[in-house]
C-alpha cells in the first residue's frame, strides 16, 4: 500500500487547478494604488450619487485609521494595499440587453468554467449575476423574477435603480468601520449581488451569483446585499474562481443579509479560489466579512464549501435579533498543501427563544493549517436561548495542523449551550475494509470524506452539492492518511 | 504612585532584606526588567479576555508584612487536616511560622524556599530547577520571581513514597490593611517517588489580600504526585496561582483545583510533558456566589507521543458571579498516539451570572484522540419534580442535583479525610444537610 500511497501523493501534487486559465478580454484597469482621489474616481466611474460617495470616502478615512488583523491563526505576507489596482473592469460598450452581445471571449471563459449561460437559462432554472474582476457582466432571468416583484441585480444598478433600498439597508448589518477588510471594502468595492425578495414572495428559483477574478495586479471587491422582506424566502449560490498565479491576489468581499420578519434566507458558498501551487506560490488571500441580521420569527442559514484561497480570513455570522429566530452554520473547510484557513462562525443571541446550530468540518491535508475559530454569545435579556455546536477535524498525514478555538459567552441562566470538538485521522481499518471490497484507496479517502461531510453536503442546493462532491474529491486526491 | 511603579521602586528596599550572593539573584533583576517591559496584563491580552486585574491593582498594597505574628492554634486547627497526621509548611502574612509547621529532613526534605536558597547544600538543586519551566516571558511569574524569597521547597528523593501528605497554608491575618504576597514553591518529585500534596490559601478577617503564586513542580521518571488546591477564601481575598508542572517518562500527576470561595481567583496552570507515556489529570469544582469570579486557564502541552490528559472542570455560578474556562490542549507533530480529553460542563442558576468558556485544540498530530465538549445550562426541571414530588423540599433537591453534577471530580480525591472535608464544604456552600454522614 506504501507504494500506491506514494503514487497518489505525486499525482496529487501535480494536479493542476482546472480553472488556472486566464482570458485575454480587453479590460479596463485603474492604476495601482489607493488614495480618496481612487475612492472618488470609482465613484465616479460608477456614476454614484453623492451620499454614495461620500459613504465611500467616510469609509477610506475610517480604514486608513485601522491596522489590519493579526489575531487569526494564519501566516502570511501582508499584502501591499499601495501595489494593487482596485478597479478593473472587461471594457464594455454599454449595458448588454441580452446575453448575445456578451464579449465572445467572456462567454467562452464561462463555458470553461462550465457555466454555459444558455444552458443555464434554458436548463437549470437558476438565475446567475456573473462578477468578473471587479464588475458584473451578466445577470440572467431578470425579466422572470421581476414579474414576481424580486429584484436581482449588480449592486451598481442597484444604486441607480433602488437608491432608498441600498440607502436603507447597505452598511446596517456591517458598519463601515466595523473591521479592517470591511472598510476597505465599503471604500472600493466596485460591485456585487444585489436581491430583494418583496413581502410573502417566495422566489422560485435559486439565485446565483459566480465571482471571477481574471486581471493580474488587481483585488477583487464585491459587496452583496440580500434583503428578504416579511415572510419571504430565497436560496442564494455563490460559486468563485481564479487564474493561477505566482503573485497574491486580495479578495476582499462583504456580504450583508438582512432577513426581516418570518423571511427566511438560505447562503451557499462554494469557495474555489486558486488556492497556490503545491509549494506554497501565489494565491488568492480571502478575508471576508458576512453577516447577517434576524429578525423575529426569521432564519438565516449559511452552508460554505471552502476548498481554495491560500489564505482565508472568514466568518459567517448571524445577529438573532428579533425573538424566535433561528441561525445556522454548516461548514466544510478543505485545506491542503500550503493552505491556511481560519474560518467560523459568530452567532450573537439577542432576541428570546432564539436558536442556533453549527456544524464545522475541517479536513487538513499536505502542509496546510486549519483552524475553527467560533463565538456563540448569549446576552442577558435572551431567554431560553439554545445553540449547538459541533467542530469535528480530519487530520491526513503529519505535517498539517487543525486547530479549535471556540468562545462561548452566557450571561443567562435560561440559555442551553453545547458544544463539542473531535479530531481524527482517517482510520487504517476504514480503508482497509473499503480495499478489501476493491475499492481502491483513493476511493476509499473519497467515500470515508464524503461520509465525514455528509451533514453539511445535504445542506447544499442539489447542483451545488454535487459540484462540492466533486471538489471535496479532487482536492483530496491521494492524501492518504 | 500606582502600585505597578510602586512594585518596581520597592525593590530596592527589597534587595536590602535579602541575601545578595544567592544563586538567583540575577534572575530576581532580569524578571524585573521583564515585568516592567510587559507591565501586569490587561483585558487585551487574549489571555485575559474575560478577567480584568484592574480592580486590583488599583488599590495599593504592603509589600512587606510586618516582622511576626503569631497566631492561636486553636482559631485556625479547623482548617488543618487535623484528623490526621501530616507534614506541614505554613506562613502568616507570607512569614514561616515554625510554631504551626511540621517540616522534616528525614528522608525527603519538607522545608523553606528561603533556605533552599541561601544553603549550599542545596544550590545544584537550585540551579537545576528553579526558574526552568516557569514561563520566562509572563509578566505575572517574572514578578513573583522577581520578588522570590519564602515558599515551600518539596523534595522527595528517589523510590521514596512520602507517608504523610504535605499541607501547605498561607494565612493573611490582616493586620495590614492590604497586602501583596508572593509565595514561591519548588516541588520536585524524583524516579519512582510518590507525594500528595494540599495547598490552601485562608484570610483570617476580611482585608484585601492579594496573593501572585507561583509553583514550579517536576515529576521525574514513574513519580507519581496528587495535588490538591483548597480555594475557600473570604470575599476580600483575590489569588493569581501559577503552577507549572514538569513530567518525564511514565509520571503521573493529577492537579484538583476546588474553588469556592474567594474575590477573584486566576489559575493558571500548565503541564510540559517532557517523556513518553505520561499521564495528566486536571479536575475542578467551582461553586461560585455573588460577585466572585474564577478563571480557570490550562494548557497542556503534548510534546511526547503515546501521553494521556484529562480535564474535567464543573461550574456552579449563582448571584452575580462570573465563571471563565479557557483550556488549551496543544499536541506537537512529535506526539503521536496522543489521548487528550477536555470537559467543562457549567450550571447557571442566577439570570446575573455569566460563563466564558474557550476550550481550545490545537494539534499537528494525525494519529491522535483529542476531543472537548463543553456545555452551559440549568438544572433539569423534570429531575427537580421527581425530587419534589417524592417529598424533597425545593432547596434540598436543588442542592442534591448540584451535588450530583460536580460529585464525579471528587470520586478521584485519595486522601479519605479531604474527601470528606470537601463534601462538607459543597454542602455548607450549598446550604443543606446532604446527610453524607459528616
Amino acid at each position: 500500500m506504501a507504494y500506491t500511497e506514494e503514487e497518489l501523493k505525486k499525482e496529487l501534487e501535480t494536479k493542476e487547478y482546472e480553472y488556472g486559465f486566464y482570458t485575454d478580454i480587453d479590460s479596463e484597469t485603474f492604476p495601482i494604488g489607493l488614495s480618496e482621489e481612487i475612492v472618488e474616481r470609482i465613484s465616479a466611474k460608477k456614476n454614484e450619487p453623492k451620499w454614495m460617495t461620500q459613504w465611500r470616502l467616510e469609509a477610506f478615512r475610517a480604514w486608513k485609521k485601522m491596522d489590519e488583523p493579526d489575531w487569526a491563526n494564519v501566516h502570511y505576507k501582508k499584502p501591499d494595499f499601495q501595489a494593487i489596482s482596485y478597479y478593473s473592469a472587461p471594457l464594455k460598450k454599454d449595458k448588454y440587453e441580452s446575453i448575445d452581445e456578451v464579449d465572445p471571449e467572456l462567454l467562452a471563459t464561462f463555458e470553461k468554467l462550465g457555466i454555459s449561460l444558455d444552458e443555464q437559462k434554458k436548463l437549470a432554472g437558476v438565475a446567475v449575476d456573473i462578477v468578473v474582476d471587479s464588475v458584473s457582466v451578466a445577470t440572467t432571468f431578470k425579466k422572470t423574477l421581476g414579474e414576481k416583484g424580486i429584484i436581482f441585480c449588480s449592486i451598481s444598478e442597484a444604486i441607480q435603480d433602488h437608491p432608498e433600498l441600498v440607502k436603507k439597508y447597505i452598511g446596517s448589518v456591517i458598519p463601515v468601520k466595523d473591521n479592517f477588510y470591511a472598510a476597505l471594502n465599503s471604500a472600493v468595492f466596485s460591485d456585487g449581488s444585489f436581491c430583494y425578495i418583496p413581502k410573502g414572495v417566495r422566489c422560485p428559483m435559486e439565485l446565483s451569483t459566480y465571482f471571477r477574478i481574471n486581471q493580474a495586479g488587481t483585488g477583487q471587491f464585491e459587496r452583496t446585499l440580500v434583503i428578504a422582506d416579511e415572510s419571504s424566502y430565497v436560496s442564494y449560490l455563490e460559486g468563485c474562481t481564479a487564474p493561477s498565479r505566482d503573485e497574491n491576489q486580495l479578495h476582499a468581499a462583504v456580504v450583508e443579509l438582512v432577513a426581516l420578519d418570518h423571511s427566511e434566507i438560505k447562503y451557499s458558498t462554494v469557495q474555489n479560489w486558486y488556492p497556490g501551487g503545491k509549494d506554497g506560490v501565489g494565491g488568492v488571500y480571502n478575508f471576508v466579512t458576512k453577516r447577517g441580521i434576524c429578525h423575529t420569527h426569521s432564519k438565516i442559514s449559511w452552508t460554505q464549501v471552502e476548498t481554495g484561497s491560500a489564505v482565508t480570513w472568514k466568518y459567517p455570522s448571524c445577529i438573532l435579533k428579533g425573538d424566535h429566530s433561528i441561525g445556522e452554520f454548516y461548514s466544510i473547510a478543505l485545506t491542503n498543501n500550503y493552505q491556511q484557513a481560519d474560518t467560523g462562525t459568530k452567532m450573537i443571541h439577542l432576541g428570546k427563544n432564539t436558536k442556533s446550530t453549527i456544524i464545522s468540518k475541517g479536513i487538513s491535508a499536505g502542509k496546510s493549517q486549519n483552524s475553527y475559530r467560533g463565538l456563540v454569545q448569549v446576552h442577558p435579556r435572551a431567554i431560553n436561548a439554545r445553540n449547538f455546536s459541533q467542530c469535528d477535524s480530519l487530520l491526513m498525514g503529519n505535517d498539517c495542523g487543525a486547530h479549535t478555538f471556540p468562545y462561548i459567552e452566557v450571561r443567562n441562566n435560561s440559555a442551553q449551550i453545547e458544544h463539542e470538538a473531535t479530531t481524527s485521522k482517517i482510520g487504517e481499518d476504514q480503508v482497509f475494509y473499503c480495499n478489501q471490497r476493491g475499492i481502491d484507496p483513493e476511493k476509499a479517502i473519497a467515500l470515508i470524506v464524503n461520509g465525514f461531510s455528509k451533514e453539511v453536503l445535504n445542506k447544499l442546493p442539489m447542483e451545488f452539492a454535487v459540484e462540492a462532491q466533486k471538489l471535496l474529491e479532487i482536492s483530496l486526491e491521494g492524501s492518504v492518511g | 504612585m500606582d502600585f505597578q511603579e510602586k512594585l518596581l521602586a520597592s525593590h530596592i528596599a527589597f534587595e536590602e532584606e535579602i541575601d545578595l550572593t544567592d544563586p538567583i539573584h540575577q534572575l530576581r533583576i532580569d524578571s524585573l526588567e521583564t515585568f516592567e517591559a510587559k507591565g501586569f496584563p490587561t483585558r487585551k491580552d487574549e489571555d485575559w479576555k474575560y478577567t480584568s486585574l484592574n480592580t486590583l491593582i488599583r488599590k495599593d498594597y504592603a509589600l512587606f508584612p510586618k516582622a511576626e505574628t503569631s497566631i492561636d492554634l486553636q482559631k485556625v486547627k479547623k482548617y488543618f487536616l487535623y484528623e490526621i497526621d501530616t507534614y506541614k509548611v505554613v506562613f502568616i502574612d507570607g512569614v514561616y511560622s515554625p510554631f504551626l509547621s511540621n517540616t522534616t529532613h528525614d528522608g525527603l526534605d519538607v522545608c523553606l524556599m528561603s533556605a533552599a536558597l541561601t544553603k549550599s547544600k542545596y544550590r545544584d538543586l537550585i540551579n537545576t530547577y528553579f526558574n526552568k519551566i516557569a514561563n520566562q516571558g509572563d509578566s505575572l511569574t517574572c514578578l513573583n520571581t522577581s520578588y522570590t524569597r519564602e515558599g515551600a521547597y518539596v523534595y522527595i528523593p528517589k523510590e521514596t513514597v512520602a507517608e504523610k501528605p504535605i499541607e501547605i497554608i498561607h494565612f493573611s491575618t490582616g493586620e495590614e490593611k492590604s497586602l501583596w504576597l508572593q509565595p514561591r514553591n519548588l516541588i520536585v518529585v524524583d524516579q519512582n517517588a510518590q507525594v500528595q500534596i494540599i495547598e490552601r490559601h485562608q484570610s483570617l478577617k476580611e482585608h484585601d489580600v492579594v496573593t501572585n503564586s507561583v509553583t514550579e513542580i517536576y515529576a521525574h521518571q514513574d513519580a507519581l504526585l496528587d495535588y490538591y488546591k483548597i480555594q475557600n477564601d473570604l470575599t476580600s481575598a483575590s489569588l493569581i496561582d501559577n503552577t507549572y508542572i514538569s513530567q518525564d517518562k511514565n509520571s503521573n500527576v493529577k492537579v484538583h483545583t476546588f474553588s469556592l470561595g474567594g474575590k477573584l481567583i486566576r489559575n493558571n496552570l500548565n503541564f510540559y510533558h517532557k517523556g513518553e507515556h505520561c499521564d495528566s489529570t486536571l479536575k475542578g469544582i467551582t461553586i461560585l456566589e455573588e460577585k466572585q469570579h474564577v478563571d480557570h486557564f490550562t494548557l497542556v502541552d503534548h510534546s511526547q507521543p503515546n501521553c494521556e490528559s484529562h480535564q474535567d472542570y464543573k461550574g456552579v455560578f449563582t448571584g452575580k458571579s462570573k465563571g471563565v474556562f479557557n483550556g488549551k490542549i496543544f499536541v506537537d507533530r512529535l506526539a503521536q498516539k496522543t489521548n487528550a480529553f477536555q470537559q467543562n460542563n457549567n450550571i447557571l442558576l442566577d439570570d446575573k451570572a455569566t460563563v466564558n468558556t474557550k476550550p481550545q485544540l490545537e494539534i499537528f498530530a494525525d494519529d491522535v484522540k483529542c476531543s472537548h465538549g463543553c456545555t452551559v445550562g440549568q438544572l433539569d426541571n423534570d429531575a427537580l419534580f421527581y425530587l419534589r414530588s417524592r417529598g424533597i423540599p425545593e432547596k434540598e433537591a436543588k442542592a442534591l442535583m448540584t451535588y450530583a453534577f460536580a460529585n464525579n471530580v471528587l470520586e478521584s480525591v485519595e486522601i479519605p479525610i479531604l474527601k470528606k472535608r470537601i463534601n462538607l464544604l459543597i454542602a455548607n456552600k450549598l446550604g443543606v444537610n446532604l446527610g453524607l454522614g459528616l
